[in-house]
This record gives C-alpha cells, structure tokens and sequence, in this order.
C-alpha cells in the first residue's frame, strides 16, 4: 500500500472513529478493506481509497470505518465485571434508587450484545426484586452492522459457548436450527442504537451504571481523555464505570478513580459511589 | 495439579483435549468409555471429568448417573463434551448430574471458559 494513501485512511478513520492505526497495522487495512473494494466494485484498495477522497462518498467512509473496527465479545466477559454489577452495584442501587426505582444502564461499545445481555440476565436471575422497577438497558455501537445482530439476539453455538453457564443457556436461550435465540423477556429489555463514541452525549440521559469496555484501547490519549471525561458528565454521583481488562482512566484523566481492590472498575473522583457500596476506599 | 480424566472412544479426540488440558496444567488420565472410566474413578478419584456422551460398552449418561449414584465416591466435577448438541440432550445431562456441558467441536477457549465456570481454573 502507497504511504499517501496509508495515511489517508489513518486519518479518515482517526477522524471517523477514533481508531488509530499505526504503520504496522498496513496489513490489517490490506485484509478488511480489500473484501470491501471488490463488494464497490472496485479492483484495488488504491481504487477505493481514489474514490473516497475524491468523492467523499459518505456510505463507503461509513463502510470503510465499520469494517475496520474489531467486533469481538462475549457473555460475561473477564466475569468480574459481572460479579460485581451482581453483589456489589445492585444492591448499592437497590437502596440508593429505592425509592424512584428507575435504572439507567449504558453498554458504550456493545458491539453484538454480550455484555448488555450479561447484565440483562442477571437481573433477570433476581427479578422478584426488580420486577416494578423501570429499568433501560441501553446498548450502543458504532456499527450497524453488529448492532443487527445484537438486535436478533441470535447466536452461534461457538458464540453461546464462550461465557455463559450451560444453566443460563437453558433458561434464556431456545435452539432454532444452527442457532441460538434469546428469549424475548431478555431481548426486550435491552434497547440498541447506533452512536459515536466521538459525538456529544447530551442526547443520552444520566446513567447509573456505565461499562464501556475494549474500545478505549482502540483510541489515542486524547480521545480517551475526551470520551472519558464527557461519560463523567453523564454518569450519576454515586454512579459506576467498568472499563476492560487492558484499560485504565489512570494517567488519562482524573475525572474517575479506579476503587481500590476491584478491577476495572472506577468511580467519579468527587462521587460517593463507594460509600454506599459499602467499598473501601 | 488437578487431575482430569478424559474419557472418549476417539483417540483422536483424547489427544486433542489432553493438548488442550495439559496446557492449562491439568494431569490427564484417559478412559475410552463409561465402563473403562468407573474403573479408573475406582482406581484415583479425578477432580474433573470430561465425558463423551456416545461410548461403547457403557455411555457418558450411564457412567454419570453411576458415579452419582455412588455414596462412597467423592464426587467429581463433570462436564459433558459431546457432538449432541440439542436442548433435549443438554437437560437430560444436567439433571442427571453434569456441570457443564460442552458442545463440539470445542477448541481451547470453550474448555477454558467452562473449565472457569465450574471453579477449576
Ligand atoms: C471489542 S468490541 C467490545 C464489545 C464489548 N464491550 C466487550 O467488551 O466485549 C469494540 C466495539 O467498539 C465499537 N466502536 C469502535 N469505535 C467506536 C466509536 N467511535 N463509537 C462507538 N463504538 C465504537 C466497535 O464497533 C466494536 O463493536
């Protein structure tokens, strides 16, 4: 691939997403984007890449920068994540919001929808408790393309395999033909649409809970500084953030501190999150 | 080390999760079907199971609900690994005892993430 147009599309997706590329990912755009080319009818990448910056054609920068973002995800991801929405932000919520008994939970980089169902199905596990409770889900993504999926609520026998206790499959999921559905009661309470990370947040509302998990690290420092320091803004005080396994807000902005002794989870700096979870802090 | 018996008709198979189990420091036993797996359970009681379903001579259901059944045996952790593949089977299997059920093909990552969920890793 021609430098000029590596750093086409470094900058396109950059400005696009957020997604930096550096030089020794060329054979990653080479292997995305080449499939893409010849679906465009198009012989080459350095057809494609002619064509998107002579006519700016905002359907393929759209195609383009889905096919360059990484979509994996599974059901209960890493676990602790998951234990610890269980045993220690649900019962902090179920005091702290008892009486408005309204939750906002924000899945930010959703991708097929593993993780909002992870966290579905737990409540579901404790529904007598939460049952006239007005709780949203809301799964967002950049892609339309795996937010389809997530929408289906469908999955591969490899996907439902990867996370999820034989006992929850059971109960959540019905087998039709090579895949696994999930049952609506899940599927319903779970709502997906399509957002930017690099977009304002002001449409969105004040989360109680937010996991935005394995995408940061996709970014460069100063768009997660960016992203991070508007979820702040729309995080509750005594609200939650889970980040992934490979993330951090630590020397990246001082607007979360991670809580002490649980990993990948962090509070706002001037919230009392830890308080009335009942955490060291 | 925790030991796991792998228990299967196929040879192929047994190599294939021995690699896998090994490398995630299991010790490995092999049985090659339910009869064959009693006897060993008799002979050093696994901490894990991996059972075949299909099986001459004595199945992986049958060879489960004996274990089960058997008040002097300090039970095992087992989890199912079989190409049936439908809820009907999955149900029988988890009454009759199992913790997990794996369906194949399976690969590295499905036993790990099972092997994680019944507390084994
Ligand atoms: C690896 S997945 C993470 C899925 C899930 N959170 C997990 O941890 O399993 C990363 C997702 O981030 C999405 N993504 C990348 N850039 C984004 C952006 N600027 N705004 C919103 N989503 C983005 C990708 O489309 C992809 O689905």
């Amino acid at each position: 691939m021609r430098t000029e147009d590596f750093e086409f599309l470094a900058k396109t997706l950059k400005e696009r997403s957020g997604l930096m590329l550096t030089p020794d990912k060329v054979y990653l755009l080479e292997s995305r984007l080449t499939p893409l080319a010849r679906k465009s009818g198009l012989d080459t990448l350095e057809a494609l890449v002619q064509k998107l910056r002579v006519h700016g054609d905002q359907g393929l920068i759209r195609d383009v920068t889905e096919a360059m973002t990484t979509n994996e995800s599974f059901f209960f991801r890493d676990n602790t994540p998951f234990d610890l929405f269980k045993g220690k932000v649900l019962p902090a919520m179920e005091k702290a919001r008892g009486t408005r008994k309204r939750l906002r939970i924000w899945c930010a980089a959703a991708s097929t929808g593993q993780e909002p169902y992870s966290l579905a199905i737990l409540l579901r596990e404790s529904w007598f408790k939460w049952r006239d409770w007005n709780i949203e889900i809301i799964g967002t993504d950049i892609s339309t393309q795996v937010l389809e999926k997530a929408k289906a609520g469908t999955y591969s026998q490899f996907e439902v395999q990867r996370g999820l206790p034989i006992q929850l499959l059971i109960k959540y999921f019905a087998q039709e033909g090579d895949v696994w559905r999930l049952n609506d009661d899940i599927r319903k309470m779970v709502t997906f649409r399509s957002f930017n990370l690099l977009d304002n947040f002001f449409s969105l509302g004040t989360f109680d809970v937010i996991y935005c998990r394995n995408v940061l690290i996709y970014f460069d420092q100063a768009t997660k500084t960016l992203v991070l320091e508007r979820m702040a803004k729309c995080l509750a005080k005594d609200g939650t953030l889970f980040l992934g396994a490979a993330e951090t807000v630590l020397g990246i902005t001082d607007v979360f501190r991670p809580v002490r002794g649980q990993r990948g989870m962090y509070v706002g700096s001037d919230g009392d999150a830890e308080k009335i979870m009942g955490l060291n802090q | 080390m925790k030991l796991c018996l792998v228990v299967d008709d196929s040879k192929v198979i047994r190599k294939v999760a021995r690699r896998i189990l090994e490398e995630l420091s299991f010790e490995i036993e092999e049985a090659v079907d339910g009869q064959d797996a009693l006897e060993a359970c008799e002979r050093n009681m696994p901490d894990v199971v991996l059972l075949d379903w299909n099986m001459p001579v004595m199945d992986g259901l049958e060879f489960l609900k004996s274990v089960r059944a058997r008040a002097d045996f300090t039970q095992p952790v087992v989890v199912f690994c079989t190409t049936e593949n439908d809820m009907a089977h999955i149900r029988t299997a988890i009454e009759a005892g199992a913790d997990e059920y794996i369906m194949k093909p399976f690969d590295r990552e499905i036993i790990e993430a099972k092997f994680v969920q019944v507390g084994l890793i």
